[in-house]
């Protein structure tokens, strides 16, 4: 997780992977995932623009993205089983993206944990 | 920000405190959930504070025959011990609230109304009293707990006896519990069986760790305004300023068996003959993905808005996005199409409610 970027609107990017998800202070605020709308394979994602939605069973969030690019692959997982964002934010990775550039607004696992400890 | 007397309870016991209706009120429980809360009330039990709902008393001789006129549904067949449903309507035939009213005797009566229209129902009563008839608005002084699920009588039984607790469903009886005069009623929003428990406000504390003692071992959990909103809306119950206002009419909600048009005259009557339903309340499931949410806008197949969702969610107990709508009276067609997020998609028409437990 100490390798993993974040937006303080609470999404992670992995450089690793080239995976982009929400954390687990997201998942833990919005309650039960009860629905998740993501792109489609082939659609560009920018940074700073949300790019899907996930709903708990109260509320509709935007999904910020980390990097912009070209999404390769979306976590089908995550149609029919949304509650695994629940079980492992970090896990549970939403889109896998060829990026061209990365948001100059990433900040450290650390400084995250800092701006989100309760 | 108003707080109930099981704020600091609610607290301890995890509780996720938001806004609602003025009240600080607890959302969901951190070790729990809304759709684990859900469950909780389905299979065994759960536990909400209700203590935002109003208490409006009136007493004498008049008592009946003011709230004959005030309300839509007729109170004649109301017994001693008995609690109806009603609406109360305005002069327009429009909704001031949805009610319930509880008969202790001929000249004494208790209305529960929301929370949200406490004062403003506490005006409209209080301005249309009949000849003797006195009003007391004991809503300040009244705490509220709601035991629902398929174990609440169990729970209930392991303090209570047997003869202080109502059998049926929509009675009550008023009890002394441990030198405290409550009320105990077979009442309750989530589409289970269960038990409102109406107290005095120095008991209150009590009356919940009386509560959690007994009902734990049974596993029923506290449960908050989430899951109250999710069960309510499995039992198509439906709720003050989402389903009804003061614009929409008596009987444009699928709420007839409240309305009783040969009852000689009450406020209202006169405006619900004289206008028939321009609109209907019913259910929807989604056939596309995704999920209806409040206020989103409903069109027919020739793409003319006919409507909007009044409350839409995730149904815990379906697994599946349902919604109520209010929808143009003409519209009969078995599809529709619900606006998210810019996108039309596509839902089926399903008899209310979506949730019906097995008696």
């Amino acid at each position: 997780m100490s390798k993993l970027k974040f937006l303080k609107s609470h999404e992670w990017y992995s450089a690793e992977n080239n995976t982009v998800g929400i954390s687990d202070f997201a998942q833990h605020e919005l309650g039960d995932i009860v629905f998740v709308e993501l792109p489609e394979v082939g659609e560009s994602v920018e940074a700073g623009e949300a790019f899907g939605n996930v709903e708990s069973v109260k509320a509709v969030s935007e999904i910020y993205s980390p990097v912009s690019g070209t999404v390769t692959e979306v976590n089908e997982d995550l149609q029919s089983a949304p509650e695994l964002i629940n079980q492992d934010a970090y896990a549970a990775w939403m889109i896998k993206v060829k990026v061209s550039s990365v948001s100059d607004e990433l900040i450290s696992s650390d400084d995250y944990d800092e701006l989100t400890k309760r | 920000m108003l707080r109930t007397p099981y704020y600091s309870k609610m607290l301890a016991a995890g509780g996720k405190m938001v806004e609602f209706t003025g009240y600080e009120l607890p959302v969901q429980f951190e070790s729990t959930g809304i759709i684990t809360e859900h469950k909780a009330v389905r299979e065994k039990a759960g536990l909400f504070d209700v203590s935002h709902m109003g208490e409006i008393y009136l007493r004498g001789r008049d008592a009946f025959a003011s709230i004959q006129n005030l309300i839509t549904n007729d109170i004649t067949t109301l017994k001693d011990g008995g609690a109806r449903y009603s609406l109360l309507p305005n002069a327009e035939g429009g909704v001031v609230d949805d009610i319930l009213v509880y008969r202790f005797n001929a000249e004494e009566y208790l209305l529960v109304v929301n929370a949200a229209n406490t004062q403003k129902d506490a005006a409209w009563i209080e301005a249309r009293l009949l000849g003797d008839t006195q009003f007391e608005n004991a809503s300040p002084a009244t705490a509220q707990l709601a035991l629902q699920g398929p174990l609440a009588i169990e729970i209930v039984k392991q303090f209570i006896s047997a003869a202080d607790i109502p059998e049926k469903n929509y009675t009550f009886k008023t009890l002394t519990l441990e030198g405290v005069k409550i009320i105990l009623s077979r009442t309750g929003y989530t589409g289970e069986d269960g038990f409102e428990f109406y107290c005095p406000n120095a008991f209150a504390e009590r009356m919940f760790d009386l509560l959690m003692e007994h009902g734990r071992p049974f596993g029923m959990v506290p449960a908050g305004l989430g899951s109250r909103d999710t069960l309510r809306m499995e039992a198509a119950m439906p709720l003050y300023g989402h389903e009804m206002n003061e614009e929409t009419l008596c009987h444009e909600l699928g709420l007839d068996f409240a309305i009783k048009m040969n009852k000689e005259s009450f406020i209202g009557k006169d405006a619900l003959l004289k206008n028939p339903p321009r609109y209907q309340r019913l259910g929807i499931k989604m056939i596309d993905r995704g999920i209806a949410r409040e206020h989103c806008p409903i069109f027919n197949d020739e793409g003319r808005q006919i409507g909007y969702v009044s409350s839409g969610t995730h149904s815990p107990t379906l697994g599946q996005a349902v919604g109520m709508i209010r929808v143009e009276k003409e519209f009969t067609a078995s599809t529709l199409w619900v606006e998210v997020r810019n996108k039309k998609l596509k839902a089926g028409i399903v008899p209310l409610p979506f949730y019906k437990r097995n008696k």
